[in-house]
């Protein structure tokens, strides 16, 4: 059982409209059957401070990192965790979080590695909400825990690893990093050193886009128009291209995947999300340093 | 590091953290960043004197004073929209006032990892609170003549 989508006329532009919905329609279907609305922050506590009514947290670290090695979870903890927020296999999920969606579109992206069909971002995330006066609540929501089949996760379509990137050179790379992390000057994002990593700069011939490019000042993302300037004009990306996008530890590509997949319509995008947190570490690959992107390597 | 003692008021929060189940944890840390002090007025006024913990990932802006006795007083602030780094801030702000110098600059190091916090917040966000007990050492070193 799906909700209806949103057919806000600002939606229709983009690829997959069924993937937005606003904060209009939220309102207007808060407590409908078959709909489970997820935060998810980048600030663990940010929930407990005052979540929208009956939202249910997942938190990206805590939650759906594997707490020894560094990968997601597998199917049956994925089941039980969203199971136990009342998250069936055909529930409507609307996520959404601070920062921009941030952290609400990386979560979203490993609801879809698990192949949960409908997943959708609300449209300006937390800031929106909270900009518009929308209704907050302290109590932790409790669903009644339901059953969730186990599935086991599909890396290969979504997701890319370093051999992936290795033997993709000559097709497109996004680095949606800050202009500082990818010249090399810095290795973390401006007040997020606690990933480091061995050497600075970026993957050679990766075009840079840091993704806030795709936010406008409300919080929600940027007109097709907008979007197609920056991606297809900028970043020179074509149809049919097939784009491997990676930041620090996969968190903001995650959110350019869902620029590229589901409004922009660019099929088989992957996000690289060991990152620079294991490409500025490992041995022997190749780095670029400074403003351009750099030759292919040739392997 | 020397092996003293815990001081009581940091052995006391750790404490009320560790009776706690993991979910009650991150309410009690909710609870510190409401209670995060207020700056003093006369600070208030004065951004310049504070030093920013960038190791934090919201911005939380840290000043530490020695008084004529030695003792610490460590004055904090972070936005509301970010209440782990409030509560982080909250619970050295609580837990090294009174202090006197050498016992700030013999709270372990590790203090930030032992109070129950590295499975309900993550290892990785704790950092941001050890970066903040490092810089305040680093303050409280420069402000006693050696």
């Amino acid at each position: 059982m799906t909700v209806e989508v949103d057919p806000s006329a600002s939606f229709t532009a983009f690829a997959h409209p069924s993937r937005l919905v606003s904060t209009d329609w939220l309102r207007a279907n808060l407590g409908a059957p078959g709909l489970v609305v997820v935060e998810s922050d980048e600030d663990v506590l940010l929930y407990e401070t005052g979540h929208i009514p009956g939202a249910v947290k997942v938190d990206w670290h805590t939650d759906l990192n594997d707490p020894v090695e560094r990968d997601y979870i597998d199917g049956a903890r994925f089941a039980a965790l969203v199971g136990s927020k009342g998250i069936s296999r055909d529930t409507t999920v609307v996520i959404y979080g601070d920062k921009n969606n941030w952290w609400a579109a990386y979560a979203l992206w490993v609801f879809t590695l698990f192949g949960h069909a409908d997943v959708r971002l609300l449209d300006g995330g937390r800031a929106k909400w909270e900009a518009e006066g929308g209704e907050y609540v302290t109590p932790t929501s409790r669903p009644a825990a339901v059953d969730y089949p186990v599935v086991e996760r599909n890396d290969s379509a979504i997701r890319a690893f370093k051999d992936d990137v290795l033997a993709h050179f000559g097709k497109p790379l996004i680095d949606v990093r800050s202009p500082e992390e990818y010249s090399g000057e810095r290795t973390t994002a401006p007040a997020y050193p606690e990933e480091g990593s061995l050497r600075a700069g970026h993957i050679p011939s990766a075009q840079s886009v840091p993704w806030g490019k795709a936010v406008a000042e409300d919080g929600t993302f940027r007109t097709l128009p907008e979007l197609e300037s920056i991606y297809r004009i900028g970043a020179g990306l074509t149809t049919g291209d097939d784009v491997i996008a990676y930041c620090r530890i996969g968190e903001r590509s995650a959110h350019t995947w869902f620029v590229l997949t589901h409004l922009l319509g660019f099929e088989g995008v992957r996000n690289y999300d060991g990152s620079w947190t294991e490409w500025g570490s490992a041995v022997r690959v190749p780095i670029a340093m400074g403003a351009e992107p750099g030759a292919i390597p040739i392997r | 590091m020397t092996t003293s003692a815990l001081p009581e008021s940091l052995a006391q929060i750790r404490e009320e953290f560790l009776e706690l189940e993991q979910g009650d944890r991150l309410i009690l840390l909710l609870e510190f960043a409401n209670d995060l002090p207020e700056l003093p007025p006369r600070y208030a006024e004065h951004p310049d004197l504070f030093e920013r913990v960038v190791e934090c990932q919201s911005p939380v802006f840290i000043f530490t004073e020695v008084d004529d006795d030695h003792i610490v007083h460590l004055h904090a602030t972070a936005p509301r929209e970010a209440p782990t780094t409030r509560g982080f801030a909250s619970i050295l702000a609580q837990g090294l006032s009174g202090l006197t110098a050498q016992q700030v600059l013999d709270v372990p190091d590790d203090f930030p990892n032992t109070i129950g916090l590295t499975q309900a917040v993550s290892l990785l966000r704790i950092r941001g609170m050890s970066a903040m007990l490092a810089r305040t050492k680093r303050q409280v070193r420069e402000r006693v003549p050696a």
